[in-house]
């Protein structure tokens, strides 16, 4: 195995789970719901993956309840938000408090066991491709499903029915409401959306990124997945290039340092950050675009009058 | 209403004084965590120390403890409230709560504050630190027996004299053995992110170490290192589950001697602050089993470690030069313990430059 290989199977393990998490949270702020609470439903997510996959030994049932798990928490935000119509930032913040403080409570019989990794799932043929082979076939579910997923949510959001109506109700609730468009309804079911994302996110950290539970251990993974939702100017394909940016500047920076370069540790942990401002720049420079791809309502409370 | 007032003064009193009272009883010995008492690591290690220390005195003393303080003003608040409580002795267990613990040693003079790790102290304030570079300068000695390859992987986490003088003892221990071992560093600026430092133990790897050790706090290098099938050392807590085959052995924080030692001190009315920088020979630190090498390598870090614990050797022992090729130490010098702990240089053989 090249070096090159080498480094770009540790940037996919990495980047996997921020593309997964801010794919949920795009889907939720495409309909107009900023939900801040990303890292506390990962880090469920990551706990309740781990303890099911060490109570019944396999860990496809504990990518199920790191999903569930997400999804269910996420309601909590929806009814907070959508019924009781509480400040989204507000509840969103607590939510990431809550679930860091929960996951830890529920952890704490799962610290320092060693996990059971989720095994690749080599697809024949295409895994003896020279190169990409191994790099792109020979992966674990949860890769698999956030490439369909990339997809899938690009398609829903573009070329479906329904997706259209999500992004009316994300750009002006009160016309999407006029129109008889089922605005909470639609709103529940994206950030149960995103819940589940970033449930499964956190499934990929405790199961495949570090087979194991400590609390904690998203550490600010999910502020990053909400920071590139923006970045990729709320578009699907941007999201997965910048999740990947991201990821390999980050796992670059890291091998530089082994090869004794002499560049600064400092700057170099602080070269993914970079990147993304200056690809950010570079994105808002065309206005028009961006004022074309962010939901008008986004974060804005929607109360039916009845 | 008077009377009502009057009922409720007097009861107020009558609990105020059941309080003290209670409080008479026990000795209340307090502790100030920065991460979660179940990290694995290093705040692990101190409830371990703060349970063996409760074990010890039984009902003679409680412990309360208050976990995941950040370190910064809200230390602050949290120290205080502690010293409000009643404590007679408060273990403030991170370095960066350094300035807090003397801020609140201040405004309670009757309490006594230990602060581990800092190099600042009051009347009422003591320190006290682990010499993790005795255990260091074995793991260096057993890379250099165990890689076929002479080369190490080293996870750092910030440039602090501390980690530096952690570096500076492996490679040091190394070099002893094999003049040519080289080891190459990966800061990873963070002492707690499993992913990262998990990709750090991968990078270092595909770059061809062939042992790896690290300075940062959970079992995710180990694990990786389990998985690529290279051998590893822990830090601060056993990390054998996490590489049953692969750990050779690690540097284990073990403060309950010294909990217990420093809290017969109060309660004997013996207590003095002092700079307390124990080792190997104090129990403050002892090496996890030696595991997964031959019966060779385990005879001589057995005896390295007699070595130090008898006083024989010191780790940090000329002729050492720096990284610039300028002389440090002389043949037969021994480091004193202020340049140690501030050391802000590499010694000659670190294949790194150090971050400013």
């Amino acid at each position: 195995m090249g070096i090159i290989e080498a480094i770009l199977l540790t940037v996919i393990t990495a980047a996997t789970p921020l593309v997964l998490a801010s794919l949920g949270e795009l889907v939720t702020e495409r309909s107009g719901v900023l939900n801040l609470g990303v890292e506390g439903m990962m880090v469920m997510g990551a706990v309740l993956a781990f303890a099911a996959t060490q109570a019944t030994g396999s860990p496809y049932i504990g990518i199920l309840a790191g999903i569930a798990c997400g999804a269910l928490f996420s309601l909590l935000f929806g009814f907070l938000t959508l019924t009781l119509v509480a400040n989204q930032v507000a509840t969103g913040l607590a939510l990431t408090i809550l679930g860091l403080g929960v996951s830890g409570q529920i952890g704490e019989p799962y610290v320092g066991m060693s996990g059971i990794k989720l095994q690749p799932i080599v697809i024949p043929l295409l895994a003896d491709i020279p190169f990409l082979g191994p790099l792109l076939f020979k992966q674990d579910l949860i890769f698999y499903l956030s490439i369909a997923l990339v997809f899938g949510v690009n398609w829903f959001l573009f070329k479906s029915r329904a997706g259209l109506k999500l992004r009316a109700i994300g750009d002006s609730h009160g016309s999407a409401h006029a129109l008889g468009i089922h605005v909470i309804r639609t709103r529940y079911l994206a950030v149960m959306f995103g819940g589940a994302c970033a449930g499964l996110a956190g499934a990929q950290l405790s199961l495949v990124y570090t087979p194991q539970w400590v609390e904690n251990m998203s550490a600010g993974r999910g502020w990053i997945a909400l920071a590139l939702v923006v970045f990729a100017s709320w578009r699907p394909w941007r999201l997965l290039a910048g999740g990947y940016l991201f990821g390999a500047v980050s796992i670059s920076q890291l091998h530089a340092q082994a090869l004794g370069i002499g560049i600064p540790s400092q700057f170099l942990s602080a070269l993914p950050y970079a990147a993304t401002v200056i690809v950010l720049i570079l994105i808002s420079h065309n206005r028009r675009m961006t004022l074309i791809n962010t939901p008008a309502s986004l974060g804005k409370p929607f109360v039916p009058d009845r | 209403m008077k009377k009502i007032i009057l009922a409720l003064a007097t009861s107020a009193a009558v609990l105020g004084f059941a309080a003290a009272a209670s409080a008479q009883d026990k000795t209340k010995i307090c502790f100030i965590y920065v991460g979660s008492k179940t990290d694995g690591g290093w705040t692990q290690a101190h409830d371990i120390g703060r349970q063996a220390l409760q074990t010890e005195f039984g009902d003679k003393i409680e412990t309360p403890f208050l976990e995941n303080v950040p370190e910064g003003p809200d230390a602050e608040r949290a120290i205080e409230r502690m010293a409000r409580s009643g404590c007679a002795l408060v273990f403030t267990t991170s370095f960066g709560f350094m300035d807090a613990t003397i801020k609140v040693a201040e405004k309670f003079p009757d309490v006594k504050f230990e602060h581990a790790t800092g190099f600042k102290s009051a009347a009422n304030v003591g320190t006290y630190n682990s010499r993790f570079y005795e255990g260091r300068y074995i793991q260096g000695l057993i890379a250099a027996k165990m890689s076929q390859k002479g080369v190490a992987g080293y996870i750092a986490s910030f440039p602090i004299p501390e980690v530096v003088m952690g570096i500076n003892a492996f490679v040091h221990g190394a070099q002893s053995i094999n003049p040519d071992f080289k080891v190459k560093v990966i800061w990873a600026n963070t002492w707690f992110d499993p992913g990262k430092e998990a990709d750090a133990a991968k990078a270092l790897i595909d770059q061809g170490v062939d042992i790896l050790t690290q300075h940062t706090d959970t079992t995710a290098p180990m694990q990786v290192a389990a998985e690529r099938g290279i051998k590893a050392f822990g830090q601060a807590s056993d990390m054998i589950k996490a590489g049953p085959e692969t750990q050779l052995t690690a540097i284990v924080d073990t403060w309950g001697a010294y909990y217990i030692k420093r809290t017969k001190d109060v309660l004997d009315g013996t207590w003095k602050p002092e700079p307390v920088w124990d080792g190997l020979k104090d129990g403050i630190l002892t090496m996890a089993p030696y595991t997964n090498m031959p019966d060779d390598v385990k005879k001589l870090a057995e005896e390295a470690e007699a070595k130090i614990r008898s006083g024989e050797l010191h780790p940090f022992t000329g002729p050492i030069k720096k990284q610039d090729g300028s002389d440090w130490l002389a043949d037969g010098a021994v480091s004193d313990d202020g340049t140690l702990l501030g050391m802000n240089f590499y010694i000659a053989g670190v294949d790194d430059q150090l971050p400013k």
